[in-house]
């Protein structure tokens, strides 16, 4: 690992020529100056997302509550995805680093064993970046809420809780494909998929719901539970919003008057380019972008230690008499890592 | 002809099973530290809200603990740590200088805005 016996060397020799001053080989001198690049680029991006979040004059949203559930667990885990995510990376940083140890010792088989790991584990991190994505987009069962009435008029909430199933609609205006009376029975993802259509189009009004054939019809559903509506007004110093909370009746109360209204843009589901359930447009902006950035490089991370994995397995580098290919694709990765480290710290946890 | 002014490969390529070793416990215990501090940042973030009034003492704690784990990643991951002052000051120096005046600027800037809407309204 050390350069023991080349790192001290005294400056004529150093800067006298017929030797690298660095101590390194060209392709990775041009891998540093590359990295230093791309961290300029991250560096650049990150800074954006600061400078947007200062200037804005809405409060901005909450990394444990907008990233808390877990793929089949639901919600109520604040941020423990996201630092699987993180540890997913760091381990897979950690095998790539024993694959470099063990192409220092010429150890081929040690090599392959580490990169086939580290591999595996960038194919993990992909993975939870697109269910984070998916779960990111399409967002809760309640959505974000403006409220209509009373003294919050005009704010916009943010609904945690349980969102109570719904079980069938029925038909009171006959439509293209039902007529009066029918029930529609399908299950309750199915049933919210053309609800939450509905409601983000200001096709349901007065508790009831115009459907996509044109009929109309009422719902019936289960309670909501434990709804809670959560105001964050922008406090002084930025980040420090002033949070408000509405529970229980009075909550579901709100919710239920702004489904009602017809309103287009009322309750907004998820997230997309324009507009997201979790605060200000911008946050999904750069979320979509910082985030896809980081995951484009992952992904082509991925198909860099493939090409490297496919020399070693070949003994390419074993002929070469080193392993260095290894060491600066490592480089990379490990770079990957290091910038998903301050993309955990500023976009999910302050 | 063979050019003797190209250095192949140069940071030592090699090293014995012993040092490997050695290495090896290196890298596992930066895991450990790595790992430790991540789970500590969640728990933290987890328990105290941005509504509190330490809140900015938090945050500069995760700002500080992720430089660390940064610097962990960069000088022992990338063997920033074991190249020559040299290189490690031409990979750092210029970086830092930029990346500081790159924050003070646009935050300040951003303040400045920020102010701005919030006097003369928007």
């Amino acid at each position: 690992m050390a350069g023991h016996a080349t790192t001290h060397v005294d400056a004529a020799t150093a800067w006298g020529g017929k030797t690298s001053p660095f101590n390194v080989s060209y392709g990775k001198l041009m891998m540093w100056f590359f990295l230093v690049s791309d961290a300029l680029t991250f560096g650049g991006l990150l800074v954006a997302y600061g400078y947007t979040r200062h200037t804005t004059q809405s409060a901005w949203p909450i990394g444990e509550e907008t990233f808390d559930s877990l793929p089949f667990l639901g919600h109520g885990y604040p941020l423990m995805y996201v630092a699987l995510m993180t540890f997913i990376l760091i381990v897979s940083s950690v095998t790539m680093v024993l694959a470099v140890e063990a192409g220092h010792r010429m150890d081929k088989k040690g090599v392959m064993k580490w990169m086939i790991a580290t591999i595996i584990g960038g194919f993990f991190f992909l993975g939870s970046q697109a269910w984070e994505w998916s779960h990111f987009i399409h967002g809760s069962h309640f959505g974000s809420v403006e409220i209509l009435s009373g003294e919050h008029t005009g704010s916009r909430a943010i609904v945690k809780g349980h969102f109570g199933d719904l079980e069938s609609f029925t038909v009171v205006q006959a439509g293209k494909h039902h007529k009066v009376g029918d029930v529609i029975k399908e299950t309750p993802d199915e049933l919210f998929h053309h609800f939450r259509t509905a409601v983000m189009n200001g096709q349901v009004k007065d508790g009831k719901i115009t459907l996509h054939d044109g009929s109309v019809a009422t719902w019936k559903k289960h309670n909501d539970e434990h709804m809670e509506l959560i105001i964050k007004t922008d406090g002084t110093g930025h980040s420090l919003s002033k949070v408000t909370k509405i529970h229980g009746k009075d909550a579901e109360a709100k919710y239920w008057e702004s489904v009602n209204s017809g309103k287009k843009g009322a309750i907004i589901y998820g997230a997309d380019l324009k507009s997201n359930e979790y605060g200000p447009s911008q946050y999904g902006q750069f979320f979509f972008f910082i985030t896809g950035f980081h995951g484009f490089h992952v992904f082509s991370g991925v198909v860099i230690n493939i090409l490297i994995f496919l020399g070693v397995a070949r003994g390419t580098y074993h002929k070469r008499g080193h392993y260095e290919m290894v060491e600066k694709t490592g480089l990379y990765w490990h770079f990957v890592d290091l910038v998903w480290v301050f993309v955990f710290t500023f976009f999910y946890l302050v | 002809m063979e050019r003797d002014d190209i250095i192949e490969y140069s940071l030592d390529a090699h090293h014995s099973e012993e040092q490997g070793k050695k290495v090896r416990r290196k890298i596992w215990l930066v895991t450990a530290i790595l790992t430790v501090i991540t789970a500590f940042e969640v728990a933290v973030g987890a328990m105290v809200h941005q509504d509190n009034p330490m809140w900015w003492v938090v945050k500069l704690l995760f700002i500080g603990l992720t430089l660390l784990k940064a610097g962990y990643i960069v000088l022992v991951f990338m063997h920033l740590g074991d190249e020559r002052k040299v290189l490690k000051y031409c990979i750092l120096v210029p970086y830092f200088i930029f990346i500081i005046y790159l924050i003070f600027i646009a935050l300040t800037e951003a303040n400045a805005v920020h102010t701005a809407w919030e006097t003369y309204g928007g």
